[in-house]
């Protein structure tokens, strides 16, 4: 089966340890696919890196992964595209659950804009510096965020 | 009032035009939607006008929100299949085949041939049956009332064939995680023979009625325009971005269920407005069209789903004489499959995009994560930039060359 192209040779790791040493946590090849694991103050540094010294000119999505009840307990995801390059890498930063805070980067891509309020809306992850941090999906006035783990799937209040 | 007064009003009577500098011109909020017929679904366009021309806009998204993604986690594997067909109403078959393709990597399982190519086959058909809906209500926004019904009446066709492989037209579950639901029909060759042999000289007809139309082209032609560098930033992908001359395409660049082996072109233009996008989509109607004959003529022989017992329903006929067949029959029912724990991220070229699916697997038979990054939401964002400064009427226009379907933007 071919391989929706990922970088396999790890260069891109190499890269990023010159950008900043202390950026990338940990890196895994899994079916193909590369995921970094980043130090989540440094999200927007290392994006915008990527995007200008190497070719990641698309943001593919935002999302977040809820491992309630252990802790760190969310990760949030970034799918990064090089239409240039054909390449996909994830990025990931590990956040606790009492203080899910992390940079925006609005700055880097406008299309995170709804991405992270997406994410906001449905996991409550706060994005700093976002210039619009609203609910996209559910009324302004909505209780709590469906796609964390410890609320229900069905049922009234 | 004293008599001096009073002529001194008569002798100057006030200057209806002079206005004081501080006033501006007059702006009104006009609510688009969420019911407009042509915002095509439950969008919600805030339009600030100042005359026609549109100042500002604000999309509102989230009336159509269902909650599939967290519906997803409480279901199996399996269950949450029938799921993806609801997320984007017109292109179901390239949901199904996107979180199919992201469960088989997980569990590493090869797919036959023939499972392969019918997804190939019948994924061109929705791409036709979504383009078919998108020129015909398209149209109809910009006032060329017949071509709905020219493309309606090859839709019908489409949704038959549908019929005759799954028993359903719309929310068909014909790929299935390890093959497909059922073996191909009987028949169905010529079925798909004589609507893809005809198909063309239809493409032809809607072709007469638009694009020599002198009223099209002044209604489509310079407008709607916006950068390449605002497209990727903003995340608009595909026929858009081919629309303005970037030649991606997942299925050439990433190819997925044997698409490798088909020949066909990606058409692009470089006008980068609404008529560029009308020509690209009509264009990747010939093509689908192409590839759909050769999936046709040159469609392999063998089983339609994988080799993999714990994964697939058992036949009907196995089951009643094989007692290991019914045990996975009645583990598979019940408990459904275990998949190894890790994260995909499966992308396909779905009529309208990117299309992404990002399962994560905690090792039960349940997805811990499903997150669905349908194209239309991507696109949508950019419709601040796409319509403000220009007038109202090519509003219309404009948003209806992107080709949304709220149900893969609200999910």
């Amino acid at each position: 089966m071919p391989v929706d192209s990922m970088p396999v040779d790890g260069n891109l790791t190499a890269e990023l340890g010159a950008f900043d040493a202390e950026a990338v946590l940990a890196e895994k090849l899994d079916r193909g696919e590369l995921t970094l694991e980043i130090t989540p103050g440094k999200i927007a540094a290392v994006c915008a890196h990527l995007k200008t010294a190497c070719g990641f000119e698309r943001l593919s999505g935002v999302t977040a992964v809820d491992r309630y009840p252990s802790e760190p307990r969310f990760e949030a995801v970034y799918h990064l595209h090089s239409v240039s390059r054909n390449e996909r890498v994830r990025l990931k930063c590990r956040l606790r659950g009492d203080s899910a805070e992390i940079d925006s980067v609005t700055l880097v891509w406008r299309s995170a804009n709804w991405y992270e309020r997406e994410v906001f809306d449905l996991f409550g992850i706060h994005f700093r510096n976002h210039p619009d941090l609203r609910r996209i999906m559910l009324p302004d006035d909505w209780q709590g965020h469906p796609l964390r783990k410890d609320y229900p799937v069905r049922g009234y209040k | 009032m004293s008599d001096s007064e009073a002529s001194a009003v008569l002798a100057a009577p006030p200057d209806i035009d002079a206005q004081p500098e501080s006033v501006q011109p007059r702006r009104m909020t006009l609510n688009m939607g969420p019911q407009h017929p042509s915002t095509h679904g439950v969008l919600r366009l805030e339009l600030e006008l100042e005359g026609e021309t549109v100042r500002r806009c604000r999309p509102d998204i989230g009336y159509l929100h269902t909650g599939i993604e967290k519906q997803c986690e409480a279901l199996t594997y399996q269950q949450a299949l029938t799921l993806t067909d609801r997320v984007d109403y017109l292109a179901p078959l390239s949901n199904n085949l996107c979180y199919c393709l992201a469960v088989e990597k997980l569990l590493g399982i090869e797919i036959p041939a023939v499972a392969q190519w019918t997804r190939v086959l019948l994924t061109e058909l929705t791409r036709l049956n979504s383009h078919l809906v998108w020129l015909g209500t398209h149209a109809i926004d910009i006032g060329a009332m017949s071509v709905f019904l020219y493309c309606f009446r090859e839709r019908e066709e489409i949704l038959r064939i549908f019929e005759l492989f799954s028993g359903q037209r719309m929310m068909t579950s014909y790929f299935r995680v390890g093959g497909l639901a059922l073996a191909p029909p009987r028949g169905w060759q010529a079925r798909v023979k004589t609507f893809i042999d005809s198909f063309p000289s239809k493409v032809d007809e809607y072709e007469d009625l638009l694009t020599n139309n002198k009223i099209w082209i002044n209604r489509t032609r310079g407008v709607g325009y916006i950068s390449l560098e605002d497209m990727l930033d903003l995340g608009i992908t595909g026929p858009m971005l081919r629309a303005a001359g970037l030649n991606w395409d997942t299925r050439k660049t990433a190819p997925y269920s044997s698409y490798e082996k088909f020949d066909f072109e990606v058409p692009t233009r470089t006008e980068n407005d609404v008529y560029a996008r009308y020509q690209v989509r009509v264009e990747e109607m010939r093509q689908s069209c192409k590839i759909v004959k050769q999936a046709l003529e040159g469609m392999p022989s063998g089983p339609h789903t994988a080799d993999a017992a714990k994964v697939v329903l058992p036949e009907r006929e196995r089951m009643k004489t094989q007692k290991e067949a019914l045990i996975y029959h009645f583990k598979i029912v019940n408990e459904g499959f275990a998949v190894p724990e890790g994260e995909v991220y499966q992308v396909i070229e779905s009529p309208r995009g990117e299309l992404g699916y990002y399962v994560v697997s905690d090792g039960t038979s349940k997805p811990f994560r499903v997150h669905i990054h349908g194209p239309s939401f991507g696109n949508l964002q950019a419709v601040p930039k796409l319509v403000e400064g220009i007038l109202l009427a090519d509003v219309i226009a404009s948003i209806g060359s992107m080709d949304f379907v709220l149900g893969d933007t609200d999910r």
